[in-house]
């Protein structure tokens, strides 16, 4: 399956060389995640990854598709060291460069967040970020419709809409947005940030769309996958079919599209 | 009965510019305020990404709220045909707008992008309960606006009581808009609750007509205008049953949530453990705000004029603390992402936010009260609002 296609005329020179360049970051790509998944669930094998569509078939040359969602399957019980993955959002989105804001002003689209059992005194860390949620309130609450879902179930603020009413962080029962409170400079092409506008974690949708996984997922050393949830022959899928997984605040049935192990 | 005739309040005097002079600059002030907020971002307020609506929500709605109240004199008049009311219902129309507009402006200012209010105004999500209320503040301004025109314009006086019934009506949905703003929040323990529409809507009442008696007692005062006992112990009564109505819906509010074990935790911050929320509740809201009006309006006092405005600058207090505690208290006390776990973060979560107002914020709601009192102003040296006199022998229909 290749989408990168954009000139159908049967040209077959380009065609062939589009396939092979195609084929091999297909191969790369979803080795990796193939790879991720094994580890995650030792003892599983992912021999029909043949038939499981690759990452790279959704660098998008056309909108957002319905037929995918993305979704995101976070091992807690691994050890890793979450906050690389917090270093790596912010280095891809650029955050951090507040100037003058308090520490509970200042953004953070990934956090690591560190649950205790009073009564055990059992804990674990886990990090959380934005889960997109197929029924988003975020996405209802907005009276603009700048906070919205994509076809892809990745959830994003457009912020030339944003009138900053910052309702959708009300609503959110992950708190998973910031508002950004000071002028901000020097940000990264991929994410234009403005001040007086709403942000969170768009799941690197700059990146999904080229083809690539999160900034997270990749620095989470497996800890993460990354996949299609509406693909049953994705690794993601296949991982949480099998072994399950559970939805922060599941009891609010608003079916994020980031699932947990461990939790 | 004498006959009621309505005059325009004398604006080439230096009393009356005095008054504008006061409430405008205090609207500038707060556009000032707005200013400094917008043009530094709001790193210069108290708010955070914890405590995301300040000090000028609570002032914003406090008006908005007020405003649909204010409103109630006139429903009175020609919903309920209760004629001892007829003389102050255009008075209860140019407040209710007046209150809005003051609202709106604190919202609109308070904005992380007010310059994109064009954005607002033209691509609406339907699904939205701020989307409906933009239309429904719009249509009460519009409606209201029709309701004054057909009882000021003669020929048109057969249409008060339809226009005063769509008026009613759209009030009733408009508190119960700005309420459910609060009760679809389901994330957040505080406002998870359908009893805040009703709620909202009980306290528009009390605090609309503690604002409407101010405003007319003190409007008659500084023009010398004769104001009778029979009006003012007729609002003041009323306005009595409205504070032991929203009294009323507060202890039903708590003792429903303190039953239901998933509401119990902020219940209980708010009542017991929450610091200044707590003081503000008891001490503000409880003694000040409710139990003193109520004795100073049904006691001794309650014929004293003084102690009437007392009674209702002190409702206008105990309302305003009891936004806040809706707002800023349901905001700081943390949401629970693992109920029944000990949690935390880099950011705040498990723990109760700090929020202090800073005096941009505080400056920016009073400006709203200002633009309030301002345009009040203006429009009664405008157009005839207010009665010539409400002495007894005129507002009293069965006197003689």
């Amino acid at each position: 399956m290749t989408i990168n296609i954009e000139n159908k005329n049967n040209d077959e020179t380009v065609n062939s060389l589009n396939k092979d360049a195609e084929s091999s970051r297909r191969n790369f790509i979803f080795g990796s995640v193939a790879a991720a998944g094994l580890s995650v669930a030792p003892g599983m094998m992912l021999y029909q990854t043949a038939n499981a569509r690759s990452l790279s078939d959704f660098s998008l040359k056309e909108g957002a598709s319905s037929k995918v969602r993305w979704g995101m399957l976070v091992d807690t019980t691994k050890d890793v060291d979450w906050n690389k993955c917090v270093d790596a959002c912010n280095k891809e989105h650029g955050l951090g460069n507040e100037k003058n804001s308090r520490d509970d002003q200042k953004t953070q689209y990934i956090r690591v967040v560190d649950v205790k059992n009073k009564g055990t005194g059992y804990s674990m860390s886990l990090p959380v970020m934005c889960q997109h949620c197929e029924s988003a309130p975020c996405v209802d609450v907005c009276p603009t419709g700048a906070s919205m879902k994509r076809p892809d179930g990745i959830v994003l603020v457009d912020r030339h809409r944003c009138i900053g009413c910052r309702y959708c962080m009300m609503a959110c029962p992950y708190k998973a947005r910031s508002f950004v409170h000071e002028v901000l400079t020097d940000q990264t092409e991929n994410t234009p940030r403005g001040k007086g506008c709403v942000e969170s974690c768009n799941m690197c949708v700059n990146r999904i769309d080229n083809g690539q996984e999160p900034a997270c997922v990749e620095a989470s050393g497996g800890a993460i996958i990354f996949g299609d949830l509406n693909d049953s022959e994705s690794p993601i899928s296949k991982i949480l079919s099998k072994h399950g997984g559970k939805q922060i605040r599941a009891d609010l049935k608003l079916n994020p599209g980031v699932h947990y192990q461990g939790i | 009965m004498k006959k009621l005739h309505f005059l325009e309040v004398e604006g080439n005097t230096k009393g009356f510019y005095t008054f504008l002079g006061l409430f405008g600059l205090i609207s500038l002030i707060g556009v000032l305020a707005a200013y400094h907020m917008e043009h530094n971002g709001h790193w210069v307020t108290g708010m955070s990404n914890q405590v995301i609506w300040g000090t000028p929500h609570v002032f914003a709605i406090f008006l908005i709220v007020a405003a649909s109240g204010a409103l109630n004199i006139a429903s009175i008049s020609s919903v309920f045909a209760k004629t001892a009311y007829k003389p102050l219902a255009r008075l209860s129309g140019i407040l209710a707008i007046s209150l809005l507009s003051g609202g709106l402006v604190v919202l609109l200012l308070d904005l992380g992008r007010p310059d994109r209010l064009i954005v607002a105004m033209t691509k609406f999500n339907f699904v939205s309960i701020f989307t409906w209320n933009i239309l429904l503040y719009t249509g009460f301004m519009a409606i209201v606006g029709i309701y004054l025109w057909t009882m000021m314009d003669r020929p048109y006086n057969n249409l008060t009581k339809k226009a005063g019934m769509a008026a009613f009506i759209w009030r009733l949905i408009l508190t119960t808009g700005t309420g459910s703003i609060f009760g679809f929040l389901v994330a957040r323990e505080a406002y998870d609750s359908a009893l805040l529409a009703p709620m909202f809507i009980i306290m528009s009442f009390s605090f609309g007509l503690a604002f409407f008696l101010l405003f007319l007692m003190g409007s008659y005062k500084y023009t010398q205008r004769d104001l009778g006992d029979y009006m003012v112990n007729r609002l003041k009564n009323l306005l009595g049953v409205f504070v032991a109505a929203v009294l009323y819906f507060v202890i039903v509010y708590h003792m429903t949530n303190l039953y239901s074990a998933d509401h119990r935790d902020i219940t209980q911050f708010i009542l017991t453990s929450g610091g200044i929320y707590t003081f503000l509740f008891w001490v503000v809201q409880i003694a000040l705000g409710s139990i003193v009006p109520l004795a100073l309006l049904y006691g001794p006092t309650g014929n004293n004029r003084t102690m009437i405005g007392l009674a209702s600058v002190l409702v206008i207090l105990g309302g305003l603390a009891q936004l806040y505690i809706i707002i800023i208290g349901g905001q700081v006390y943390p949401m629970h992402l693992f109920p029944g776990m000990e949690v935390t973060s880099s950011f705040y979560d498990g723990v109760v936010a700090s929020y202090a107002p800073s005096l941009p914020e505080f400056l920016l709601g009073m400006g709203g009260v200002g633009v309030t009192l301002l345009l009040a102003t203006i429009a009664i040296a405008a157009m005839k609002f207010l009665p010539a006199s409400l002495a007894d022998e005129i507002a009293d229909p069965h006197g003689k």
